[in-house]
């Protein structure tokens, strides 16, 4: 029987990130799909990024992953969003060409040491002492591993909506995971069923694009990747269309025909991403919508008109498409289509992604009540690293909410659990201002380092960069002057007799890096790209301070750590309620604990109490 | 560590008050206050000073650190129990920087994190706790319930309001969404920091101390309001006849019930008037009545009265010398059940020094002041020439978070709600 360290069951995006990560970790690691030539694939819109999903992307580069990596060698429209606003809530993205970033996937994992793919359907699980052992294949081969990483996405009891016709699947074209999905149902773990939707894909040929407003991508690219400079293949420029009134109409007079609206899912789908359908009931005064055309690749002539997401019948959908302008003649290739699938309560998981009943599982990505390629291959990475780290019996790797978007979603998952698909948001980090996507390297790059993750190139890069900063901030702190210099220079500081370093004032919104090198010709010596950087890291330097503050009280009750058979249940003092929120969120720390929806400073208390009675118990 | 502070005694007049500090600036802080300080476990006598004004003698106790309650260094001020003392030394201390009021159950939970309380107290603590949630819930519905309730729901749904409208533009830059929502979030702000101010001068407990409360005598022409009031207050301050509609402007005698300063209000009698001046006297006097502290209201048995009591209020059946009835009945004439009446009052007002007591009310008005620093703050990013909502967010964040025991939690999930619930996001 085959042994490996990890085995990865999945192609997706959390897949792909899971397997890297555990093999870049030294285990020997295993990629169990069921078509190896569909890693990598994109199955939903063909762009990577966006706010705080961006975010997502540069921290998973920043520990040294695929997916920065793999759009950089895909991307073929870079905008960076808010470019107008503060660098807090800059988010790149970028459009991918679907067969590039697919062929990225599976040649960066060609590349991959320790990382083999295996081709077969993952039919049940073995168990040894009590303990994850390893998989069986649907032809019975066994394989056997210390830990087992599912990233199954839709395909736990996936059935697909088109009108009134349904099917079982995974994604179009695909077999659902039955098996697999009754060996889940076998844990006695908490499924809950959400839904997510596409739009149909559009020929390219037949759209006017002649009459249609285009949106081209920035002058100025910003990549994803930090070993990159500048974008790596051709750059295209997308359509701009809108719904109009006939097109509402279409959709009105034929809602009942609509899986969504006929009554036919029960799965909870995504505010964020409504369907056409949603869209037009849910905002009925609004006349138009936008619609987005973004072409899935440069020899590719497939167009994902993102913003009309669909469960109607395929005929409707050709109707209410041409209504729309410069869609006049166009040819669908394939029908959109409304999923349905199980996901886990991600609350019976870890913040190492480990299922708490059951040692040496795994879970990752949509499996655990996310959407988004971004969100699910950063749950790949972080079940990844922890697979490999227990399989090497070394201490888990927790991010915290305090140093990444990475930990805000994975503590977000585990003790709130989600009532829609999860979708990451700046908004969501409470620590936006200073867990920003320019500097995701210098906040995870050292703990990727330290953990043995990160390759000599990614090192090599990092320390290189890290230097050039802390001398560039070190000679810009050393530069100090009094207000009436600053004056004479012709900055705007008060004049309150305060000395200020050069850096102090980079921080004010007037004084760019540029006029402070025309004052101090020294500062030329600073490379732009690192000058650049400092003039991010001085912009909020202030506000810093403030939030150092908060962090510190965070990190002083996440050091409180809650044994995983604490007993809520009967602890008086504690409502019904309460005891019964935190049996089901079991919260791992007494952080996290606070965050579970109505906890009071009291109830706090109460645990830190029984807390600290059970270590001098133990102790005694 | 941060050093914090709270009365440790029970609120309201008293013989003794004892105020704790505890954290590695609490003898720093005390010293501040007294001088020098006696040594650990010895009770020396000091005056207490501020800003060169002497606010109290007290005895002084320090603790150091694995000595004392919490486990760190500890100093209790054991100052005299009346309310306005209680309230200056407070506040004394919240006006030091390296100071902050205790949070609900802080102090006991240092102690716990310190290894000051051993099992058996472990034990009893979920009683104290419990007790400890009680009067929080207690207070929070009192402060919820009524009209103060509405102003802070208010709040609540503006903050969430301009926050949203702040974050959609950050979050779905690519969306269908408003661009300048500047008018909007300023209205919203400009409207919960004006309330803010105007609540800070009324929640202020030192203010009330020092301005007394207010009670307000109302009730239709003639029902013998004055004769009340002069009763009430020992001398002819207003003056009575037969002639109803005789009081028109709004009459003031300060007196004190069982300790407290009060100011009793005589006021209009309420009815439909053609009369301009006295017209202007009843909406006079509606207005101090509602802003008043309590109301009595002094009817005849059976009738309704024109404004509406408000819970706490007492009503009265006045000219008892001439109808006999059942209830709180008083005669100013012959001075029949006044002293009922001025105990009832002094209870009711004796019970909100209490009840809703100093601490509180200061952390209250600590809350509402940074909230409103915050607001201030936010306001100036968004009216600044640079795209910067991150920080006017963060500003929101912090004032949102300020206001938490006042408004309750305000989760991203808020935002979220009504952001999916204003705007067309999905694109």
């Amino acid at each position: 029987m085959k042994h490996f360290d990890v085995i990865v069951v999945g192609g997706g995006h959390a897949g792909i990130e899971a397997a890297h990560a555990a093999a870049r970790m030294g285990a020997q690691t295993a990629l169990i799909t069921l078509k190896a030539d569909a890693i990598g694939v994109m199955s939903c819109n063909p762009a990577i990024g966006g706010l705080g999903k961006g975010h997502l992307v540069r921290e998973i580069d920043a520990m040294d992953g695929v997916m920065g990596v793999a759009a950089d060698m895909a991307g073929i429209q870079y905008r960076l969003l808010n470019r107008r606003k503060g660098p807090a809530v800059q988010g790149p993205r970028a459009q991918a060409d679907r067969k590039l970033y697919k062929a990225a996937s599976q040649q960066l994992t060609r590349n991959q040491k320790n990382l083999e793919v295996i081709e077969g359907e993952v039919a049940d699980l073995t168990t040894e002492n009590g303990r994850v052992s390893g998989v069986v294949l649907a032809d019975s081969t066994r394989i056997s591993a210390a830990s087992v990483i599912l990233t199954t996405g839709t395909f736990l009891n996936g059935v697909i909506h088109i009108g009134d016709q349904r099917q079982s699947g995974g994604r179009m074209g695909d077999k659902p995971s039955i098996k697999l999905a009754q060996r889940l149902a076998s844990l006695d773990l908490r499924l809950g069923r959400l839904k997510t939707g596409t739009p149909p894909r559009l020929n390219g040929k037949t759209i006017n694009w002649d009459i249609l407003e285009s949106q081209p991508g920035d002058d100025d690219p910003v990549v994803f990747s930090f070993l990159n400079k500048q974008p790596l293949v051709k750059q295209i420029s997308c359509g701009i269309t809108h719904t109009n009134e006939k097109t509402h109409d279409i959709i009105r007079e034929n809602l009942n025909r609509s899986a969504m609206y006929g009554g036919h899912i029960d799965g909870v789908g995504p505010r964020y991403c409504p369907s056409i359908e949603d869209k037009v009931v849910r905002f009925a005064d609004k006349t138009s919508h936008q619609v987005f055309l973004e072409p899935e690749g440069l020899d590719d002539n497939t167009v994902y008109p993102n913003g009309i997401s669909t469960s109607l019948p395929l005929e409707i959908q050709e109707q209410y498409v041409r209504s729309m302008r410069g869609l006049e003649n166009v040819e669908i290739m394939q029908p959109g289509y409304a999923i349905e699938y199980d996901y886990v309560d991600p609350r019976s998981l870890s913040a190492a992604l480990e299922l708490r009943n059951q040692p040496g599982l795994y879970l990752a990505g949509q499996i655990n009540g996310t959407t988004g390629y971004e969100e699910a291959a950063a749950q790949g990475l972080v079940a990844g690293l922890n697979a490999a780290l227990s399989s090497q019996r070394r201490a888990p790797i927790i991010l915290s909410r305090t140093q990444s978007y990475i930990g805000v979603m994975i503590d977000d998952l585990i003790t709130r659990g989600v009532t829609e698909p999860y979708r990451m948001f700046t908004s969501r980090a409470e620590f936006r201002l200073s867990l920003r996507a320019d500097n995701a390297d210098q906040r995870l790059t050292p703990i990727a380092i330290e953990l043995g993750c990160a390759s000599q190139e990614r090192t090599q890069n990092y320390l290189r960069k890290e230097n050039a900063l802390s001398a560039g901030k070190a000679k810009m702190d050393a530069m100090v002057i009094t207000p009436k210099e600053a004056v004479s220079h012709g900055f705007k500081v008060n004049q309150d007799g305060q000395r200020r370093s050069v850096f102090e004032l980079l921080s004010y919104p007037d004084i760019t890096f540029d006029l402070l090198a025309v004052a101090f010709p020294d500062l030329n010596e600073i490379d732009a790209p690192i000058a650049a950087q400092l003039s991010k890291d001085a912009l909020y330097a202030n506000y810093l301070e403030r939030q150092s503050r908060d962090i510190a009280a965070m990190q002083r009750d996440e050091a409180w750590k809650i044994p995983a058979d604490f007993q809520y249940l009967n602890l008086s003092g504690l409502s019904n309620e309460l005891q019964q929120k935190l049996q089901t969120a079991r919260p791992s720390t007494l952080g996290q604990a606070a965050r579970v929806d109505g906890v009071t400073p009291a109830a706090l208390a109460l645990i830190l109490a029984k807390l600290r009675q059970g270590r001098r118990e133990k102790v005694a | 560590m941060e050093t914090i502070f709270a009365l440790a005694t029970a609120r309201g007049k008293a013989g003794v008050a004892v105020i704790r500090i505890s954290g590695p600036s609490s003898w720093d802080a005390a010293a501040h206050l007294c001088g020098t300080l006696p040594a650990p476990r010895q009770a020396g006598l000091r005056v207490l000073r501020w800003h060169e004004e002497a606010l109290d003698e007290a005895v002084v106790l320090c603790f150091e650190a694995g000595a004392s309650f919490t486990g760190e260094r500890v100093v209790e001020l054991h100052i005299h129990g009346a309310v306005a003392t209680v309230t200056a030394v407070l506040r004394a201390l919240g006006e030091s920087p390296e100071l902050r009021m205790a949070e609900a159950g802080e102090f006991t939970r240092r102690a716990l994190e310190n290894e000051r309380l051993d099992l058996a107290q472990v034990e009893g603590l979920s009683d104290l706790i419990e007790a400890e949630t009680e009067a929080q819930r207690k207070q929070a519905m009192k402060v919820l319930s009524g009209a103060v309730g509405r102003i802070v729901d208010d709040w609540r749904a503006g903050l969430i309001r301009a926050a949203a409208l702040l974050e959609a533009t950050i979050d779905f830059a690519d969306e269908d969404v408003p661009v300048d929502v500047t008018p909007e979030v300023m209205f919203e702000l400009n409207r919960i920091e004006t309330d803010l101010r105007r609540e800070l001068a009324r929640f202020s407990a030192a203010e009330r101390i020092r301005d007394g409360f207010e009670v307000a005598i109302v009730g239709r022409p003639n029902a013998g309001k004055s004769t009340l009031l002069n009763a009430l207050s020992g001398r002819e301050a207003a003056i009575i006849s037969e002639i109803a509609g005789t009081t028109r402007d709004v009459i003031e005698v300060r007196m004190d019930i069982s300790g407290l300063a009060v100011t009793l209000l005589d006021t209009a009698g309420l009815r439909q008037t053609d009369d301009v001046v006295e017209a202007i006297g009843v909406d006079r006097a509606v207005e101090r009545a509602k802003a008043a502290d309590l109301r009595i209201f002094l009817l005849d048995r059976e009738e309704i009265p024109l404004l509406s009591p408000e819970d706490d209020d007492l009503i009265v059946y006045g000219k008892s010398d001439i109808h006999s009835s059942d209830g709180l009945s008083v005669s100013g004439k012959t001075g029949d059940g006044l002293d009922v009446l001025v105990a009832e009052i002094g209870q009711k007002l004796l019970h909100r020094t209490q009840g809703a007591g100093v601490m509180t009310r200061e952390r209250h008005r600590d809350a509402i002041q940074a909230a409103s620093q915050a607001l201030g703050f936010a306001k100036n990013e968004v009216m600044s020439d640079y795209d910067r909502p991150e920080l006017a967010a963060d500003y929101l964040r912090m004032a949102a978070r300020s206001l938490e025991s006042l408004v309750g939690r305000v989760d991203v999930e808020n935002l979220l709600d009504e952001i999916f619930s204003s705007f067309c996001i999905g694109k």
